[in-house]
């Protein structure tokens, strides 16, 4: 889509509109000057998910959709999570986030903040297992996604 | 040339071929009012409120074919534009709205009447415009002109900033459009068309619905071929109703809610539906689990969205009607149907939908045919919202292409004077008769200053039955005849017209419906006739809502006469 101002603002007020559901919406610049690309994760049966695409295509702003649900692509979501780590949790800690090849990015008194990137499952698995140690913040971004090989 | 903004507005107006906007004027746009004296070349309609202009250039587009234009200050200017622009949003019609906003450094400061009309239009625009700089401006004129009139036509908005109308840049009309986004489709895939071709060579029981698509394609040439040629009846959508000849032997009427009888039951039975140019609106199909339970479906539409929305369709068509038809057309053999037609002459003679009772009583349905024996169907008719509408659909005969102004997808009461006005000035030889609820006038009454100062010689009809009478309808058929605020005390119309300049007479009697329509089209000038009519008389025939268009009831075969008094005044 045009990298202008309000067009996020057109897609969002489609989806609130037609009552769409959006499950995470990531936006940023693509490899075209001028041009943006935006990942949208929807739920809905194929009919809806068909609209939806149709919807989209109707907003002046945006160039091409893309329904990549069946296709081969690469899915990543990034997440900082802030987990609680006293003295005796954590290695533990830092073990965990070794195996899910995830960073510690910072270091406080009583904490840690690690971040992981991977598609949503292993996203919410890492999270799924720090939970024990208490979870002080959680961010997460929406989900990127572009299709395999060498044809977009 | 280093022109201003507001004459930058203007000479690309004038580029774009507009000779008339509709609008009234305000802090915020007068500098673009004051540069509309160096171009007298464009009419100026002043309205008595923004919502008036909106409605008379959605309805100057739909007659015209071309842009209608609208213009409204910032603020309060551009929010009572609001109900027009979704007006025309709902019935796809080319409509450009050009609003003045507070100067930029004002922008985000709530600084006086200054309001995010982008932002609230959004939802309701094909396209909206924020201006923030002078040497954007004719390309964004451009481009609006462009997006409102192509494809699925619709209105698009321009804000532009005080101080960007007063800016002085360098003026030059762009040649091309760059609009990536945006691709016009033209053709249906021959595929599908050759499919569809099939499907309508093998039907035993075929129906045409014909929507506005087919008038805003200008198709009707094309779409008679294709019935006569393969024999196939046709009815209409509400907004469809001047797509084909009313008094075409194939032509079965309107369907719907209030559609005839014969119409939906055709509809119902048929094996094979060919949906040109409509979108299967809630109000045409009835409960759809139950629509054209035995039909195939041939949809053909230029709006891929409308493409399977509300109804599945096994042969999906994108593309313009006109090409679309045109090349089905050649693929279509001369067909018969005898049967299928005999069934439907059958169906219409043993349910006749527009039988009105002869019992001396003053009813709606009368005025209309009147009207219709007086004009013979040469004359747009512009219509209020309910029953006055659907009498107005049901029982005048559109002999002529595009010749119904209603408001069909949002229901806008209040459309009909200021609709008049855009299809008066848009069609200023022909004979213009305004079909107004007694409620929906009062909403927009102030208009008749307009059409006073501006000379339009609008012919309009009050269908007063004292109440809102589609509301009272429902009330009285599924609320337990519960009457909460549905009763209206009105002023006397022929004297609020008198005030206004506007010669009226009052109605009472069956046998003076005739007399006064003949001296309203006598008269040089507007004419207001007040028909003071049968208070609860209903539409029939009637699709409960909810239910299926095979659950069409007809009107009660001894409908007993109102125990409410006729009111006098």
């Amino acid at each position: 889509m045009e990298d202008k101002p309000g067009v996020l603002t057109r897609v969002a007020s489609l989806f609130r509109r037609r009552g769409f559901n959006i499950q995470s919406l990531a936006v940023g610049h693509s490899e075209q000057p001028g041009l943006s690309r935006m990942t949208i994760v929807v739920s809905g049966d194929s009919a809806v998910v068909e609209q939806i695409r149709k919807q989209l295509d109707k907003l002046i702003n945006v160039i091409r959709v893309s329904d990549i649900t069946g296709e081969h692509i690469v899915a990543r979501e990034l997440s900082l999570i802030k987990v609680k780590a006293t003295t005796s949790t954590r290695n533990e800690i830092m073990q965990i986030v070794d195996v899910f090849r995830a960073n510690v990015v910072d270091v406080g008194s009583d904490s840690l903040t690690v971040e992981v990137t991977g598609d949503e499952n292993k996203v919410n698995s890492l999270f799924e297992l720090l939970r024990s140690f208490g979870i002080k913040e959680l961010a997460r971004t929406g989900t990127v996604a572009l299709t395999r090989g060498g044809i977009s | 040339m280093k022109k201003t903004g507001a004459q930058i507005l203007c000479e690309s107006l004038v580029t774009e071929g507009v000779e008339v906007i509709f609008g009234i004027l305000g802090g915020a746009i007068l500098p673009i009012y004051d540069a509309f004296s160096q171009y007298p070349q464009i009419r100026r309609i002043l309205v008595r409120h923004e919502q008036a202009a909106a409605h008379a250039a959605d309805a100057y587009a739909r007659v015209t074919h071309r842009v209608g234009v609208c213009v409204a200050t910032s603020g309060p200017g551009a929010t009572n534009l609001v109900t027009g622009i979704a007006n025309a949003y709902m019935d796809s019609s080319a409509m450009v709205a050009i609003t003045g906003q507070v100067a930029r450094p004002f922008i985000g400061k709530d600084a006086f009447q200054e309001t995010d009309i982008t932002g609230i239009t959004l939802p309701i625009t094909k396209h909206n415009y924020s201006v923030s700089d002078a040497a954007e401006l004719a390309k964004i004129v451009k481009e609006a002109f462009h997006i409102a009139s192509t494809r699925r036509p619709g209105p698009v908005l321009i804000d532009i900033p005080r101080d960007v109308q007063q800016e002085e840049v360098e003026f030059v009309y762009p040649e091309k459009i760059d609009l990536p986004g945006y691709k016009l489709v033209s053709r249906g895939h021959s595929v599908q068309i050759r499919k569809a071709a099939r499907l309508i060579n093998e039907a035993e029981r075929p129906v045409i619905i014909a929507g506005r698509g087919v008038i805003i394609s200008q198709a009707y040439a094309e779409l008679q071929e294709l019935a006569e040629k393969a024999q196939i009846p046709v009815v209409n959508t509400l907004l469809g109703i001047g797509s084909f000849p009313g008094q075409h032997k194939l032509y079965f009427g309107m369907m719907g809610m209030h559609g005839m009888a014969c119409a939906n039951m055709a509809v119902q039975h048929a094996d094979l539906i060919l949906a040109i140019g409509m979108r299967f609106d809630d109000r045409a199909t009835g409960n759809t689990k139950g629509f054209a339970p035995h039909a195939q479906i041939v949809h053909i539409d230029i709006d891929p969205a409308e493409i399977g929305k509300n109804i599945p369709v096994d042969v999906p068509i994108v593309g313009d009607v006109k090409s679309v038809v045109k090349a089905i057309n050649r693929e279509v053999k001369h067909g018969q149907h005898l049967d299928w037609l005999l069934q439907l002459g059958e169906w219409k003679q043993e349910h006749p939908s527009l039988e009105a009772r002869k019992d001396g009583a003053l009813l709606p349905q009368y005025v209309i045919r009147h009207i219709f024996e007086a004009t013979q169907g040469d004359a747009t008719v512009v219509t209020g919202i309910g029953q006055n509408q659907m009498w107005a659909a049901q029982h005048f005969v559109y002999t002529r292409p595009n010749s119904l102004v209603s408001s069909g997808g949002l229901g806008t009461m209040g459309f009909e004077l200021p609709a008049a006005i855009g299809a008066k000035v848009g069609r200023s030889e022909d004979v213009v008769w305004c079909i107004a609820g007694d409620g929906g006038l009062q909403m927009t009454i102030h208009e008749l200053a307009t059409i006073t100062q501006e000379n339009l010689a609008i012919k309009i009809a009050v269908i007063n039955n004292g109440f809102l009478g589609m509301v009272r309808q429902w009330q009285e058929l599924f609320y337990g005849r519960r009457y909460v605020d549905t009763k209206l005390w009105n002023p006397d119309f022929t004297k609020i017209a008198e005030a206004y300049s506007i010669p009226g007479i009052r109605v009472n009697r069956t046998e003076d419906i005739a007399p006064a329509i003949e001296k309203a089209m006598d008269y040089p000038g507007a004419f207001l006739i007040d028909f003071v009519v049968e208070p609860e008389e209903n539409v029939y025939p009637m699709v409960p809502p909810g239910k299926s268009l095979s659950q069409t009831l007809q009107m009660p075969k001894r409908e007993v006469a109102s125990s409410c008094s006729r009111r006098r005044h």
